[in-house]
C-alpha cells in the first residue's frame, strides 16, 4: 500500500503508539496515508478504537514476524 | 461538541501516577477536552522534578516481587528506593513512557491541570516547585467543569 508518512513505534507500550499516531497525523493533510509499525499487541485494538473515535479510517492492519503494521488515512 | 473527561488525582506514588496521565493524554488524543484536578498527595505529580516519586512494596501486597518478601523485610531502610529503581527499570524495559514524558504529552495536547489551592496551603507548599502550566483552584471550580463531563474519575 502506498503511504505518505511512516513511523516506527516498535518497543513502545500503551499509550505511546496512539499518542504518536495522533502527533504524526497532525501535520498531514486530508486523504494522506500514515504507515505505523508497533510491537505492542495492545495497539491492535487501540488503533481500531482510535479510528472509530476520531474518524480517521484504518485502511488495513496486518502482522508480520511479531510486528503490527497499520495504514491509517487522515480524515 | 467534543466529549469531556475529568480526573481527580489524589495519589502521589509512582504506580498511582500513571493512570491519570495515561488516561488524560489518551483521551486528549481521541479529541476529548480533559481536566485533571490534583489534590492532597496528587499535588506531588505537578512538581517540576518528578524523580522523587516513589513506589513502596509496603501496603501494596499485590505488587509482583521477584521473590516473596515478608513485611518485616519491606520495612527495612532502602527498600522503597530499591523497589522504585526496579519498577523504573521495568517500565523502561517495556517501553512505557516516563511520568515526565506522559505529563509533557498531556500539556502538549492541552490537558488542563488544576492544583488544589487548599492542599498547597495545608502542606505549605512552595508554588515555585510546581510546573508553570497549572492553574490553582478549588472544588467548586473543578465541579464547574466536571458536572458537564462524559467521564469523571477519582484516582
Amino acid at each position: 500500500m502506498n503511504f505518505d508518512k511512516e513511523f516506527d513505534a516498535s518497543g513502545l507500550s500503551c499509550p505511546l503508539p496512539i499518542l504518536k499516531t495522533k502527533k504524526a497525523l497532525a501535520d498531514m493533510t486530508t486523504g494522506q496515508v500514515l504507515k505505523m509499525i508497533a510491537t505492542d499487541c495492545g495497539a491492535v485494538k487501540d488503533m481500531q478504537a482510535f479510528a472509530d473515535q476520531t474518524g480517521n479510517p484504518l485502511l488495513s492492519q496486518s502482522e508480520e514476524g511479531g510486528k503490527y503494521i497499520f495504514f491509517m488515512q487522515k480524515k | 461538541m467534543a466529549k469531556k473527561m475529568a480526573i481527580i488525582a489524589t495519589k502521589g506514588t509512582l504506580d498511582m501516577a500513571y493512570p491519570p496521565f495515561i488516561l488524560a493524554s489518551t483521551a486528549a488524543a481521541l479529541g476529548y477536552e480533559v481536566q485533571v484536578f490534583f489534590t492532597f498527595y496528587g499535588l506531588q505529580l505537578l512538581r517540576k522534578d518528578l524523580s522523587d516519586v516513589m513506589i513502596s512494596p509496603l501496603a501494596n501486597p499485590a505488587m509482583p516481587m521477584p521473590v516473596p518478601m515478608p513485611v518485616m523485610v519491606q520495612m527495612l531502610p532502602g527498600m522503597e528506593s530499591m523497589a522504585t529503581m526496579m519498577m523504573k527499570q521495568k517500565l523502561k524495559k517495556h517501553g512505557v513512557a516516563s511520568l515526565t514524558e506522559l505529563r509533557d504529552l498531556c500539556l502538549e495536547a492541552e490537558v488542563k491541570f488544576i492544583a488544589c489551592q487548599m492542599t498547597v496551603d495545608l502542606f505549605e507548599f512552595d508554588k515555585s516547585e510546581f510546573i508553570d502550566q497549572c492553574e490553582y483552584g478549588g472544588a467548586a471550580m473543578f465541579l464547574g467543569f466536571a458536572g458537564d463531563t462524559d467521564i469523571c474519575l477519582f484516582i
